[in-house]
């Protein structure tokens, strides 16, 4: 990408932070599903693949494999992508109505489980992603009634429920103010960057359990002038991500 | 056969399985017919769309067996989450391969099939009746026994058939409903069209043929059937119905006047009634 436009970029948004937030996931990832749920995730992906994930492999969100300009390379209908999940090559970004400190994730239903004060979409995938392949999660309000103490349905499985399995990792959560991991001796959830223009106390007062705070928390890195232009003018030129995350 | 005569053959208190997904290729003029029979109190094993909405809504369901129910691009079913959080019927909460591997394990006449998935999650709590199993081999897994889910009958959409019961799909994806039918003791296919045996591969490959007759008990051909949900390549989901399905399903009121403009007569009615609105609110 070349910088001969001339155009002076504006500064990056909050959406753009979340935006890089999310492709960092991809990373070395090498040769397998990215599988984002939700827009700006979506956008994270595609330019991971567009950028320092070159071999990952993107849907159209139903049974096509696509390249980035949208040519099918190949088919994936949701028995194969069972499949898929079940053998590993594949690393998903979920939603998450819920998530604890010990990244368990409820999309099920809030209250009783018997008799739900509200019923959501029901457990979906996230039992078999998270015991088979790298699982991460998208907030695009991070807020107490997200980051919970307790979620009220286990549907993704946490470190604390994941005794044993093989194949169980969390890499990240990204939400609207940071990111955050599980890289902790009792894999406890830990801020790992903030969003530029985040406050540590911002982030305490919207989390309802005790973060773990490195001494230096590190800034979320800044997008390249050509990510900036890649999100702006190829991959996301409607703004869609300002619907999930306001500037 | 018709829809009424697939449905005479259904019973209350069956479990009956319904293909497609979410909103997607789903058997909506049979789910029609279900709602105009007093056919009632059943177990539904379904990929959750509209199916498990408009069942719900007419208080036909005892138990749910399902991962989720959703309409795609409205993310929640409205009729699903009223029910559910009334108490109207009971459920049994599995992951999506769960019913995969349930559905698998009934075709295959397996007790159960070891898989991974609900192990650590509360598809265990809210299911006590699951078990795990533990390999026999050196590396001594734990897994979770996926019981077979057995249905007594089957209900899938396909794009075409011909009248024996060889079901043909021309989307890009045939969900799961050859499953649905081969784990079941009666399937019945409903389709766009019923053509000629020598016809299925005139213009499509062999693998388009997802249902063998052997599986199938009996066909019906009901032209826009999968309406509103899905039937690619022959059309997508009606969003403006959608939508207006899931305004209406949100207020009592508002239900009872779309039921009465589309779901108080017989199918060519509902279609009719589906032209006229598109008539008055153009896409």
């Amino acid at each position: 990408m070349t910088e001969s436009s001339g155009t002076p970029l504006l500064p990056p948004t909050r959406a753009e932070y979340c935006v890089i937030a999310c492709a960092e996931a991809w990373r070395d990832a090498g040769e397998v599903l990215a599988s984002p749920m939700g827009l700006i995730p979506s956008v994270g992906a595609r330019l991971a693949r567009l950028t320092f994930a070159p071999d990952l492999l993107l849907t159209d969100g139903e049974a096509m494999v696509v390249r980035p300009d949208g040519t099918t390379e190949g088919w994936l209908p949701y028995r194969q992508h069972l499949t898929l999940v079940t053998g590993g090559r594949r690393h998903v970004m979920m939603g998450a109505s819920q998530i604890d400190r010990y990244g368990n994730q409820n999309i099920s239903c809030i209250g009783d489980w018997e008799r739900p004060k509200r019923q959501l979409l029901g457990v979906r995938g996230a039992p078999v992603n998270t015991l088979n392949n790298p699982t991460s999660y998208w907030v695009p309000r991070h807020s107490r009634r997200v980051f919970v103490e307790k979620v009220d349905m286990v549907c993704g499985v946490g470190y604390d429920h994941a005794a044993g399995a093989r194949f169980h990792r969390i890499p990240r959560v990204v939400s609207d103010l940071g990111v955050f991991d599980f890289a902790t001796p009792d894999h406890a959830m830990r801020l790992a960057s903030l969003h530029p223009g985040v406050t540590l106390d911002q982030v305490r007062e919207a989390t309802a359990f005790d973060l773990v705070v490195p001494d230096v928390v590190p800034s979320t890195r800044e997008p390249t002038a050509a990510e900036l232009r890649l999100i702006r003018e190829v991959i996301d030129p409607a703004n869609t991500r300002t619907r999930e995350v306001g500037a | 056969m018709s829809a009424e005569e697939v449905v005479g053959r259904l019973e209350s208190g069956m479990t009956i399985g319904i293909g497609g997904w979410g909103s997607r290729r789903k058997p909506m003029a049979l789910v029609r017919a279900l709602l105009r029979s007093d056919v009632t109190d059943l177990t539904l094993v379904s990929y959750g769309g509209p199916d498990v909405g408009l069942l719900a809504a007419a208080g036909k369901i005892r138990r749910l067996v399902t991962a989720f129910a959703t309409l795609d691009s409205v993310p929640l079913e409205p009729h699903f989450t009223a029910a559910r959080q009334r108490g109207a019927f009971e459920m049994t909460e599995l992951d999506e391969a769960m019913v995969m591997w349930g559905l698998t394990a009934a075709a295959q006449r397996l007790p159960f099939i070891p898989v991974r998935a609900g192990l650590g999650s509360d598809v265990l709590r809210v299911n006590p009746s699951l078990r795990t199993v533990t390999s026999p081999y050196e590396d001594g897994e734990e897994l979770l026994a996926v019981p077979a889910l057995r249905l007594d009958a089957a209900l899938v959409h396909l794009n075409r058939a011909d009248v024996r019961g060889n079901g043909q799909y021309l989307g890009s994806d045939p969900y799961f409903d050859d499953l649905f039918c081969q784990a079941a003791d009666a399937a019945y296919l409903s389709c766009e069209h019923i053509v000629d045996t020598g016809d299925l591969l005139k213009d499509a490959g062999p693998q388009t043929l997802l249902v063998n007759r052997a599986f199938v008990t009996g066909v019906v051909a009901t032209p826009n059937g999968a309406h509103f949900t899905a039937c690619a390549p022959d059309y997508e989901r009606d969003e403006n119905i959608q939508r207006a399905y899931a305004r209406a399903a949100r207020d009592p009121e508002a239900w009872r006047t779309f039921t009465a403009r589309f779901l108080s007569g017989d199918e060519a009615a509902y279609q009719s009634a589906v032209a006229a609105f598109h008539e008055e609110e153009p896409a």
